[in-house]
């Protein structure tokens, strides 16, 4: 039995006139926080983990390389080096670096930062090949991306 | 003439959340949180071909050994070893080890707070001075990334917390200061002078592949 009565008389209605105003606001959180893709990533990323991060000062000095297995089987299995959307050997990244070089000023041209984004199951000796041939350029800035380790995952 | 009665004017907005709904999921879907944090490394110079290349005149007690191999095994100081996470402690007191110091290494020694003075053991068999002290880091092109980046982690983290202590700040604190703020330029370059980190990665071998 009811303890109380209903009182058919009160709306039921959940005023919706600020959900717009909610939703522009993680809209705008959104836009502020992110940047648009752009490039493709055709190989796989799964990010090691580490602690001792840091952050890179100015975001137009970074070039990134991207290393993993395609995700398409029809480039194979083994890990390979991506740029700008496309497969490379690591003979053409002297190329690259030396394109993303032109892209800056005359004054910023030596504090190029290369960001390496590789996938954790590569191996040592392609990411070998790729510093091998940034020394070869003189491209000697290197950031290997990594995610931040809580200690809940630690081993 | 009388003046119609009018009502207030009204735009529908009821679908304005559909919009905004809709513009939503479409930045969600075409942006990426920005990722621009990683382990910092400097890459040394190009060899001159027409040079050949340094003599290595280090001591062995000079340099702090870890090797691994395409199994992902690893080798410190030529003892098998598991535990990357003791890593940290073995490279911290191996570079304040101060075993025969020079002039100016008993002016940082002295100048360092206490907590660091008592990491060091001052044993002939390891480093001589936090100049001297090389680690060198040496890989297989068969070892995995994953277990590189740990172990150069570890590395790093020993250093950093050097640092950190130096100037009376965490490691943490530390990897954030800002190099365009002055005050923290000159914290930073506090913290380092005269102790460089000498973090050697040697290139891989190639037994593994």
């Amino acid at each position: 039995m009811p303890k109380f009565k209903k009182n058919a008389k009160t709306s039921q209605d959940i005023p919706t006139s600020s959900l717009p105003d909610i939703i522009f606001m993680l809209l705008f959180f959104f836009m502020v926080t992110t940047v648009l893709r752009e490039t493709e990533i055709l190989v796989e990323q799964r990010i090691p983990r580490a602690t001792q991060l840091r952050k890179l000062e100015r975001k137009s000095l970074v070039s990134y390389i991207y290393v993993g297995k395609p995700r398409k089987a029809e480039f194979g299995t083994e890990p390979k080096i991506q740029v700008n959307d496309i497969f490379i050997t690591p003979n053409e990244l002297i190329l690259f670096v030396q394109q993303e070089r032109d892209k800056l000023s005359e004054v910023e041209k030596d504090q190029l930062t290369i960001s390496m984004k590789v996938d954790e199951e590569a191996k040592m000796g392609i990411i070998s090949d790729v510093q091998q041939q940034l020394r070869e350029v003189n491209a000697r800035k290197v950031m290997y991306a990594v995610v931040r380790r809580t200690d809940s995952d630690r081993f | 003439m009388a003046k119609k009665p009018r009502g207030l004017p009204q735009v529908n907005s009821s679908s304005m959340a559909d919009i905004a709904f809709l513009l939503l999921i479409f930045f969600l879907v075409t942006t990426t949180i920005a990722t621009d944090r990683g382990l910092t490394l400097v890459l040394p110079p190009k060899l001159d071909p027409n040079q050949p290349p340094p003599d290595i005149t280090k001591n062995q007690r000079n340099i702090f050994k870890i090797l691994v191999n395409s199994q992902d095994r690893i080798l410190v100081e030529d003892e098998p070893f598991t535990d990357i996470p003791k890593l940290r402690g073995m490279v911290k007191e191996f570079v304040l080890n101060f075993g025969r110091p020079k002039e100016e290494d008993i002016q940082l020694f002295n100048s360092l707070p206490p907590s660091l003075r008592g990491l060091s053991m001052q044993t002939g068999e390891s480093s001589d001075s936090p100049q001297e002290a090389v680690v060198s880091f040496k890989t297989d092109r068969g070892t995995s990334y994953d277990i590189y980046i740990q172990i150069l982690d570890e590395l790093q983290g020993a250093y950093y917390e050097i640092y950190g202590e130096r100037v009376g700040i965490s490691a943490d604190e530390f990897r954030n200061l800002d190099q365009r703020n002055p005050a923290d330029k000159a914290k930073y370059d506090a913290a380092r002078e005269n102790l460089p980190m000498n973090i050697s990665i040697a290139e891989p071998s190639r037994i593994g592949g």
